[in-house]
């Protein structure tokens, strides 16, 4: 294989690296971060990477936008992937305010947006539970 | 008039539900909410029977939105194994409605019961369409439409439990990711071939094996759709969305959600990607199969320790959805009818167990095994549907789940895998375990002293014994499910679905 230094290639491909950066980027703060609004800030940079994957591949260098100008040597891009992403940016949106929404529900019934304590109050929930079963099951008995 | 609106019965099934969700927010009146629901629900059913009858023969129909032809144009494409799908959804949809509307009351706010049929729907029209669909990017459209509506039905269980609250949290991020996996997969293949229509895709995609492009797309997709299927090491949203969403959701959820995306899976593996690329029976071999496994055996070990009762089942779901992947992973006809066979039984007795805990739920007010000590004698009709569901999961004969591991077995047999069906067998025996489990907290346990628990309300014991007396029907006539699932299965392994179709509905435009 040829290892030679390519800046040609690198740099040609640009797009393409960003991507990969602000989708590891964005999937890294998901899984790292406990703040529930940090999580949906970095889901959000993950889905804005695949904008930019889709709306690479549709570019034509020295192309325009697609609009019929009756010049059949025009050069547009390929609109195709615009439309695509048109609707995962709307999914995109009410994902993240789903996700919000959900955030003010957790905040007003758990107090906090911090995934540790909201994990160890429920962790806590689910002893009492158990404990509760227990001391029924003894007194029955 | 009548023919001319069933030759539009592909777009209609999907249509009918996604018209009736806006319908239901429009009215605001939970009564008409949940007849309108019922009605488009029971068209799509309807229609979906009718196109099952239609190619039950192994004829294949595509239909084409507003006659614009594919590839540009979007194309519904119906064959024997997602007519069968549909069938499943649209059933379980009718019965989860009558279900819903007396398990929510106590639940789900009243104000919000109109939102919950809404969302229901939605969830439905994205399930129909994710199946029908023969459009790749479609696919991702539909799979969100029903994802988010299941966000905000897991969410509402939160009026009992706000564990619903961060289960329905957590559902949100894996799914959002697992979808944007998927997206990312559908735009490396659409690079590498610029199409998206599933027959097209398969037929450009035949000469790219040793496309690096077309590989990663590949991993993507099947790694985004793993996380809807939960599969083993991706099931982590699984059990808190099943164990507190309301009663209704979690048996639609368990008997839809996961087989609609195992039928996803299915179609990109064998359909859009060619059975002949190796890199493609390597997956299936060293990852589904080992993942598989290991799903059969760990999850239900783990649903032995479970207090809570829907967490239980959750598991058991997990680990039968391990079933379902090593059919699928042994790479053969036999095994592919096994899963789908498994997928249409699974979906039966999953159901009919959420529907028969929801009611005992309803009664006592808690999921928690030690507080049903003795219903066995206060509740005998939804304990009797507990017993006979638990006894499909193990597989005993007579049930469904005997017929779907007996086909299994012979799909490994017919390999010379002989360790595989030891497996099989002995994770049925940890099966037995926790059903025996329920079943002694039920029948052997003294009752507690409260003795104003009576049997269950009608309108939540018809639904669970209408899919309890299925899982006997077919369980006893196997003909009828294993006939279908192996013409599904021979449509999906040979290509058939690739096929030139029938078109059905207009046609004409360029």
């Amino acid at each position: 294989m040829n290892m030679q230094f390519d800046v040609e290639f690198l740099l040609g491909h640009m797009n393409y690296w960003l991507f990969v950066v602000l989708m590891m980027t964005g999937l890294y703060i998901v899984v790292a971060r406990g703040n529930l609004l940090k999580k949906i800030v970095g889901l959000n940079i993950f889905q804005a990477a695949v904008f930019m994957l889709y709306i690479s591949m549709g570019k034509i260098s020295g192309g325009t936008a697609p609009i019929a100008t009756g010049n059949p040597d025009e050069i547009y891009s390929n609109p195709l992937p615009h439309v695509l992403i048109l609707t995962a940016i709307v999914v995109g949106i009410a994902t993240t305010s789903l996700g919000l929404a959900l955030i003010v529900r957790i905040n007003e019934s758990y107090g906090t947006i911090e995934e540790d304590e909201i994990l160890e109050l429920d962790r806590i929930k689910s002893d009492e539970e158990i404990e509760k079963l227990k001391t029924e099951a003894s007194n029955s008995k | 008039m009548m023919s001319s609106v069933l030759s539009h019965s592909p777009i209609l099934v999907v249509l009918l539900p996604l018209l009736a969700g806006p319908l239901c927010m429009l009215f605001g009146n939970r009564t008409i909410a949940y007849f309108v629901s019922i009605l488009a629900s029971l068209c799509s059913f309807l229609l979906s029977v009718y196109l099952l009858s239609l190619v039950s023969d192994g004829t294949v129909l595509s239909y084409h939105l507003g006659g614009w032809a594919p590839p540009l144009g979007i194309e519904y494409r119906v064959d024997a194994a997602n007519a069968l799908v549909l069938v499943i959804v649209s059933v379980i949809s009718i019965l989860t409605l009558p279900y819903a509307r007396k398990s929510i009351e106590g639940e789900i706010a009243e104000k919000h019961h109109t939102l919950f049929y809404a969302c229901f729907m939605m969830c439905f029209t994205g399930l129909m369409g994710v199946t029908i669909t023969g459009d790749a990017f479609n696919v991702f459209v539909f799979l969100e439409v029903s994802s988010l509506s299941t966000y905000v039905l897991v969410a509402l269980g939160a009026e009992k439990d706000r564990r619903a609250l961060s289960a329905a949290y957590d559902y949100l991020i894996l799914g959002t990711i697992g979808a944007t996996f998927f997206v990312i997969g559908l735009g490396l293949i659409y690079m590498a071939t610029g199409t998206l229509n599933m027959v097209d895709l398969a037929e450009r995609i035949t000469s790219l094996e040793n496309n690096r492009t077309v590989r990663s797309g590949f991993a993507f997709i099947v790694v985004g759709m793993g996380v809807k299927v939960a599969i083993f090491p991706l099931h982590r949203w699984l059990p808190g969305a099943y164990t507190y969403a309301p009663s209704a959701i979690s048996a639609f959820l368990a008997a839809t959600a996961t087989k609609v995306a195992i039928y996803v899976v299915m179609r990109f593996i064998f359909l859009v990607f060619s059975t002949k690329f190796g890199f493609e029976k390597d997956t299936l071999t060293f990852i589904f199969f080992p993942l598989a496994i290991v799903a059969m055996f760990a999850a239900s070990f783990t649903a032995v320790y479970q207090v809570n009762l829907k967490r239980l089942l959750a598991f058991s779901s997990v680990a039968q959805i391990g079933y379902m992947l090593l059919g699928i992973s042994l790479f053969t006809v036999t095994g592919l009818s096994a899963a789908m066979v498994h997928l249409f039984n699974h979906a039966l007795t999953k159901g009919a167990l959420f529907f028969a805990i929801g009611a005992i739920i309803y009664r006592i007010g808690s999921p928690m095994l030690p507080n049903m000590a003795g219903l066995g004698r206060k509740m005998p009709w939804t304990s009797a549907a507990i017993v006979i569901g638990g006894l499909s999961l193990i597989g005993v004969p007579g049930t469904v789940g005997f017929v779907s591991k007996w086909v299994l077995l012979k799909a490994a047999l017919e390999q010379n895998y002989w360790l595989v069906s030891l497996a099989i067998v002995l994770s049925s025996l940890i099966s037995i375990v926790y059903v025996w489990k329920i079943i002694e907290q039920l029948y052997l346990q003294p009752a507690k002293s409260d003795d104003a628990i009576t049997e269950a309300p009608l309108s939540l014991l018809i639904p669970t014994w209408i899919l309890i007396l299925g899982s006997v029907w077919f369980g006893v006539n196997a003909e009828f499910t294993v006939q279908v699932s192996t013409t599904a299965a021979e449509s999906l392994f040979h290509g058939k679905f690739l096929e030139p179709a029938t078109i059905m509905g207009l046609e004409g435009r360029p």
